[in-house]
């Protein structure tokens, strides 16, 4: 056995004040593969350096070298949780590329399964953030409600995780028989079961103990770090996407933007808690005014979108998630840029963790919800 | 053993070893040995009892059924083949680790949860030693962990099994004094250290149904979930802060009796909480064990029920409330008792 290794904790007279901490790569509550650097004194984060391009994939590089229908599976792994709202954006920039109109009731069928996936993404979210602050329960409780939702993906699309569930000009074909009655059974269990978990957390004196105050962002500081999504709502910005620059047909459905001003994590909890209430309402309009139709535009089987730019803004779970495509006019992307939002809210982390303790940098990092995937792409 | 009231069993062995003609010194150790191992055996049957109820329990809350595989639809056998599983294991001792004191820890802290079942009366004359000091034994015992906790921690070199250490000796000493302030409230009343004649003195009346002792108990309670690290006080372990605190780098065996020590520690803070106020063994009808064992498990439940149900504090407010709160309810609720028990 080599015992030549240094050890770990040096004391050195009165330089062991500070003690630097590797915060994973491998660690139960960094949601994935991120290491975040900190420094400590005694029990207080010093400072905090998140590393992050260990799930790094190349993804915008290899969009040059597919055509533009290959690539749509590769967006479904950029924020793994969410597939479908990242399809949706790649869809609507390379459909605003090509000039493509999307048939009515595609359009209605993208916001339903985007917003359900919104719910199935933000119940993980409950779940983990639960977790990380000691309530086992709550992670049982958010998966088991989230398995519901993903139960109506695979009765429509026939997958449970990675959907590739829409297609340039549309959707690859029609929502099953008794998909509508389906959905409204499933929105009839969660939504009591969400009020349960409701009572369990929001109330409780531990839970606002660890959330409230903690890890605070002004309206001021998030905007101009970029923050997006429920991250930056906590701070009392309601600007969302869906609201401020409509796609689809969010601006023919009626749905509120909650917002809470305090800034801290007890603030993030509570938007996307309300978020999920709003994402069910839409749902529900969906389904109700779903004209019918065909789902599928004319596209060419050789698909070659001219030579232009085009930009696509969306609301996915966590925030603005938007695409630009650069096309050469031939089957492949000259350039394709995605800009994620956990990559933008992560850069947050210092500013709202410094002077706060180590349990508390678990709690912000859960309130920020990134997905590893979705930063490092 | 006091002489009062030796148990019929040892009495008839006793008089055996006598006629025999055997020396006395021989007989007291042997003796020793014997009550040892019954205790042994008697706390590793109940650590494997408790994980499976323990996860039952989680099971029911969490909506889940917990283990249901091995041995019966039940699970029964569950915990026995994972510490089968455990025994099989690599046993690793990081290169660095400081190596004596990281083999030495886990015994450190398995030892004391043992030695403390020493004097908990299990029924009428069913305790292993009656001592004088019973009460103050119980609580010089439980401070021990501690130091296998900062052994451990410091022994693993690893900065957070450290933290975790140092987080475990300072929740446990915090709560320590509010625990023994809360001791003391019933002692004041009984006016004895002796767990046999705290138990013979609830004959009528629980201790937990008089008024200074009511908040007593809530206090103890409070304090036996700090002592044994359960949610919403398991910083020193907090699994998404801290992996897992001061036993991260341990595996295997040596990870069990760690283990071993935290449900021996379980079940002994309940026991110990219902001798102090539930009546111990007494109680109509059933025999005197199953009323101890019946009470104490109702305790360990409502611990467990704790744990999945709340989320977990924070250090600075976990001590904050040790001292800010707990202490100066313990020390006026001593004073109340001074005044209730003095009439």
């Amino acid at each position: 056995m080599t015992t030549s290794l240094p050890p770990s904790i040096e004391v050195t007279g009165l330089d062991a004040d500070q003690v630097m901490i590797n915060m994973g790569p491998q660690h139960p509550s960094t949601h994935g593969v991120l290491r975040l650097i900190l420094t400590l004194e005694g029990e207080v984060i010093a400072a905090v350096d998140p590393d992050i391009g260990y799930l790094h994939r190349g993804m915008e590089k290899i969009a040059e070298n597919r055509t533009y229908a290959q690539y749509l599976p590769y967006t479904d792994r950029f924020d793994y949780l969410s597939s479908l709202n990242n399809n949706l954006a790649y869809c609507l920039a390379v459909e605003r590329l090509a000039g493509i109109e999307v048939p009515e009731r595609a359009q209605y069928i993208r916001v339903i399964l985007a917003e359900l996936n919104r719910v199935a993404s933000h119940l993980i979210w409950l779940a983990s953030f639960g977790n990380d602050l000691g309530a086992t329960t709550v992670f049982l409780y958010g998966i088991r409600e989230r398995e519901l939702v993903v139960d109506l993906f695979e009765m429509a699309l026939g997958a449970r995780l990675t959907y590739s569930g829409m297609r340039i000009g549309g959707m690859p074909y029609d929502l099953p028989e008794g998909f509508a009655d389906a959905t409204r059974n499933v929105m009839a269990q969660i939504r009591p079961r969400l009020d349960e978990n409701d009572r369990l957390l929001t109330g409780n004196r531990i839970f606002e103990a660890r959330t409230k105050g903690v890890g605070t962002i002004s309206r001021e500081v998030a905007i101009a770090y970029a923050l997006s999504g429920p991250t930056l709502r906590g701070s009392g910005a309601a600007i969302d996407v869906r609201r401020e620059d409509p796609y689809c047909v969010y601006d023919r459905l009626s749905f509120e933007v909650p917002s809470f001003p305090q800034g801290d994590c007890w603030a993030r909890y509570m938007v996307r808690i309300e978020e999920m209430r709003q994402s069910m309402r839409i749902v529900e309009q969906c389904l109700e005014r779903m004209p019918e139709g065909p789902v599928r535009a004319k596209i060419p089987r050789v698909f070659k979108p001219p030579a232009a730019e085009a930009y696509a803004r969306t609301e996915a779970p966590r925030g603005d998630l938007s695409m630009f495509i650069v096309s050469d006019g031939s089957e492949r992307p000259c350039r394709l840029r995605v800009r994620t939002p956990s990559f933008a809210n992560l850069q947050a982390l210092e500013t709202m963790s410094r002077g706060h303790k180590i349990g508390d940098i678990v709690a912000i990092l859960g309130s920020i919800d990134i997905v590893l995937g979705d930063i490092d792409r | 053993m006091r002489g009062s009231s030796p148990s019929e069993l040892y009495v008839f062995l006793h008089g055996l070893w006598e006629r025999a003609g055997w020396p006395e010194g021989i007989w007291l150790v042997l003796w020793a040995v014997v009550v040892a191992a019954v205790i042994m055996v008697f706390v590793l049957l109940t650590v494997l009892i408790l994980v499976w109820v323990e996860r039952k329990v989680a099971g029911d809350i969490q909506s889940r059924i917990g283990p249901a595989r091995v041995g019966t639809r039940f699970g029964l056998l569950q915990t026995a083949a994972d510490a089968l599983k455990l025994l099989l294991k690599e046993d690793i001792i990081p290169a660095c680790a400081d190596r004596s004191l990281f083999v030495i820890a886990p015994f450190i802290v398995f030892v004391p949860a043992f030695l403390a079942f020493l004097v908990i009366p299990f029924g009428r004359r069913l305790v292993a030693q009656d001592l004088d000091l019973g009460v103050l034994y119980v609580v010089a015992v439980s401070t021990l962990p501690a130091l296998g906790f900062l052994m451990a921690g410091w022994g693993s070199n690893n900065k957070y099994s450290m933290i975790g250490g140092m987080r475990a000796v300072a929740q446990l000493m915090t709560y320590e004094i509010p625990l023994g302030l809360s001791l003391l409230t019933v002692i004041l009343s009984v006016g004895s250290l002796s767990t046999v004649d705290i138990v013979a003195g609830q004959a009528h009346l629980w201790n937990i149904a008089r008024l200074p002792m009511t908040i007593a108990f809530v206090i103890y309670f409070i304090c036996a979930m700090a002592e044994v690290n359960r949610v919403p006080f398991d910083l020193p372990e907090a699994e998404a802060e801290l992996v897992a605190g001061y036993h991260t780098e341990y595996s295997g065996m040596r990870w069990a009796i760690f283990f071993m020590g935290e449900y021996g520690y379980l079940f002994f803070v309940c026991a110990f909480g219902t001798t102090l106020f539930l009546g111990g063994w007494q109680g109509p009808l059933l025999p005197p064990v199953v009323w101890f064992l019946g009470k104490t498990y109702a305790l360990i439940i409502v611990m467990m029920w704790m744990r999945w149900t709340y989320p977990r504090l924070r250090i600075d407010q976990v001590m904050r409330f040790g001292w800010k709160v707990l202490v100066p309810a313990a020390l006026l609720n001593l004073i109340l008792a001074g005044f209730w028990f003095a009439r």
